[in-house]
């Protein structure tokens, strides 16, 4: 099976990435390809770049509370950009009603904290694998 | 249970220590008397029976009005200073209307743009009364401003204010991540603030060195302290750059360090952070002024440490973290609420936290003696171990240049998340016990979610508008000349805290006082983290 390729990124301002550094270690020991955006990037950058990069996962990571917010710019720019096969994952401090509220929007996986790491990075790769099945 | 077993920074501990592991351990010299040099037993010679620490939970969201209920209710019971909590827009240099702050105001703490929003903040609390906490970093220059405008109504003298502005910009690039301006051009800010504030705050603490962040970013204790004292250091040699001796700030220098789960190792390292720092502002800078080498602190337990799973497990962990802080001597103190693994603290979880720090200052007997833990043969062992260790972590960053050319590298960031990584695989294969998440998991109540803060939602909205009212009242002209007389400042290297209080008073905002920095300054970019 060919490398996933999941890029990550911290949307809006918050700066609290432990989780998302961790993540990526996590998916790289466990053989994807990671494509590490960093902080502070817009919605608009954060799909600019899974098209260049062709990514097979966007996953980005929200502890500030803005999630519901980032979370449907993001979607919506997905879909302006005509990339609506690619899956969003999202991850961080986010209420059981919010992560219903974001599913119904679009969003494939939500991860609150507590999440396992084993968990995250096999919901990863498995979205990865539908997203790249012919 | 047999097999090894180790701290949290990975410190073997023995099953038994005695006087055998004490060898060399002198206590004239290794500890002297509280308030006394090396101070390893506290900055005061009566400690806690002379005063208890201050109790101060962070705090702040929503509008200047909402924070404003949220302290008149902490102060109601019974907390006995304020700390103030910004949203991420007032940290990063945005008014509430930037496109780039539009999903964060009011959300992590209070939105504030203007002065006018600042005094809204304290409304009926008098400065020259409460002592007040500013967690502000890369616009601290801003928020100092607007307090000092707020005290100057409030009819307050600049030397009765008492508090402490955060203004730890190295541990920005670290681990906080609220960076705006370059390393040269943050050094430069906090040195203004500080040496500004040394003439005109008296009383003021102009900066907190902290090792929290990093701690609370991934690395442990024996990193914290070492970084930490890195980066003091870092700032004490930019202010004796400018010409200032060592005794005229560094006695206003304040310190912040977690307090986290593994009681005996925390203790340690705040015992060892005093006698570290007496040392260093003794050996290295040539202190003559006992005070500049006295460490005082405010400690702030872990939100790492929380779980979501049996969120009320996490009263248990506060407890024993407020302990870990008291037994270490802090001069402050603030508690986690049980529910911050979700999201900002109810009311109710925020009275449990200022509940749990009145329990064990008038119930439990630990604040009736000083230092209780002196001469235990395990915690002076221990706090000589820390002490050690964090050396050899400060004589690292010396050899990648001090501590703002460690962080260009991105070296002390890739250490920071190498131990963050460490820790949760730890949880993941079981060797690092989290009681409702690796052990004792009970399915029924795992994600049991507390009732929670919500946020409302028209905030945004509502603060837009009102810094639009306030701007369109201004006196236009003052505001163009005070931003105008702050850009040369920026340029002739002439201190900003002038330009920036005659641009607070005329309402300028906050954003717009940002933007010319940021002209004049740049960003800053990170390094890759890999």
């Amino acid at each position: 099976m060919k490398r996933p390729r999941i890029l990550l990124a911290k949307p809006g301002l918050d700066g609290h990435d432990r989780g998302v550094k961790v993540i990526a270690m996590a998916l790289r020991d466990a053989g994807a390809e990671v494509i590490f955006l960093g902080l502070r990037q817009s919605p608009e950058r954060i799909i600019t770049a899974a098209i260049e990069e062709s990514a097979d996962v966007i996953g980005i990571s929200v502890l500030s509370g803005a999630h519901l917010a980032l979370g449907r710019q993001l979607v919506e720019e997905r879909g302006k950009a005509g990339i609506a096969d690619v899956p969003i994952v999202i991850g961080g401090t986010i209420p059981e009603a919010d992560a219903n509220a974001l599913r119904e929007t679009g969003i494939s996986r939500v991860f609150p904290v507590g999440s396992p790491l084993d968990e995250v990075v096999d919901g990863m790769f498995r979205e990865a694998s539908a997203a790249v099945a012919p | 249970m047999t097999g090894e077993r180790r701290t949290d920074s990975g410190i073997p501990v023995a099953p038994l220590y005695t006087q055998d592991d004490l060898e060399g351990f002198r206590p004239d010299e290794h500890l002297g008397l509280p308030g006394h040099p090396p101070f390893t037993r506290g900055p005061y010679e009566t400690m806690y029976r002379g005063r208890l620490w201050t109790m101060r939970q962070f705090a702040g969201y929503g509008s200047a009005e909402d924070a404003n209920d949220r302290f008149r209710f902490l102060l109601e019971q019974g907390q006995t200073a304020l700390s103030v909590a910004f949203d991420l827009p007032t940290q990063l240099g945005y008014d509430s209307s930037h496109p780039m702050a539009r999903a964060e105001v009011g959300r992590v703490g209070v939105a504030i743009d203007t002065a006018d929003d600042m005094a809204g903040l304290f409304e009926g609390l008098p400065l020259d009364k409460l002592s007040v906490n500013f967690t502000i970093n890369a616009t601290a220059p801003i928020i100092l401003a607007f307090y000092l405008v707020t005290a100057e109504r409030q009819g307050a003298s600049y030397g009765d204010l008492s508090g402490t502005l955060q203004n730890d910009l190295l541990k920005e690039f670290l681990a906080r991540k609220a960076f705006i301006f370059p390393p040269a051009a943050s050094m430069r800010l906090v040195a203004d603030i500080v040496e500004w504030s040394s003439e005109h705050l008296p009383r003021f603490n102009p900066i907190s060195v902290t090792g929290y962040h990093a701690r609370e970013a991934g690395c442990n204790a024996v990193q914290e302290l070492g970084l930490t004292m890195s980066s003091a250091i870092a700032y004490a040699e930019e202010l004796q750059a400018r010409g200032l001796p060592f005794d005229s700030f560094a006695p206003r220098f304040s310190f912040h360090f977690a307090t986290t789960m593994n009681l005996f190792e925390e203790v340690a390292k705040l015992r060892a952070a005093r006698r570290l720092w007496h040392d260093t502002a003794t050996t290295r800078f040539g202190a003559q002024d006992p005070r500049s080498a006295r460490l005082r602190f405010f400690s702030g337990n872990s939100g790492t440490t929380l779980t979501a799973a049996q969120p009320l497990n996490n009263i248990i962990r506060s407890t024993i973290q407020c302990l870990g802080a008291v037994l270490g001597g802090a001069q402050s103190i603030h508690v986690m609420g049980y529910d911050e693994a979700y999201e900002l603290p109810t009311e109710e979880a925020v009275t449990l936290s200022l509940r749990t720090q009145q329990i064990v200052a008038h119930e439990s007997g630990v604040a009736d003696t000083v230092d209780a833990l002196a001469g235990s043969y395990y915690v002076e062992w221990l706090t000589g171990e820390v002490e050690r260790r964090a050396r050899e972590v400060m004589k690292a960053v010396e050899e990648l240049g001090g501590a703002v050319k460690a962080l260009e590298s991105g070296t002390p960031q890739r250490w920071i998340a190498a131990e963050a990584y460490r820790t949760e695989r730890e949880i993941a294969d079981g060797s690092r016990v989290r009681v409702g998440v690796n052990r004792y998991v009970d399915g029924s109540q795992a994600q049991h979610e507390p009732r929670l803060f919500t946020l409302n939602p028209e905030i945004g909205e509502l603060q837009i508008a009102r810094t639009e009212r306030r701007k369109a009242a201004r006196d236009e002209p003052a505001a163009v000349a005070t931003l105008a007389a702050l850009r040369e400042a920026l340029r002739s290297g002439a201190n900003v805290m002038p330009p920036i209080l005659d641009c607070a008073r005329v309402g300028v905002t906050l954003g717009e006082m940002s933007d010319v920095m940021r002209d004049e300054f740049g960003e800053f970019r990170e390094p890759s983290p890999w």
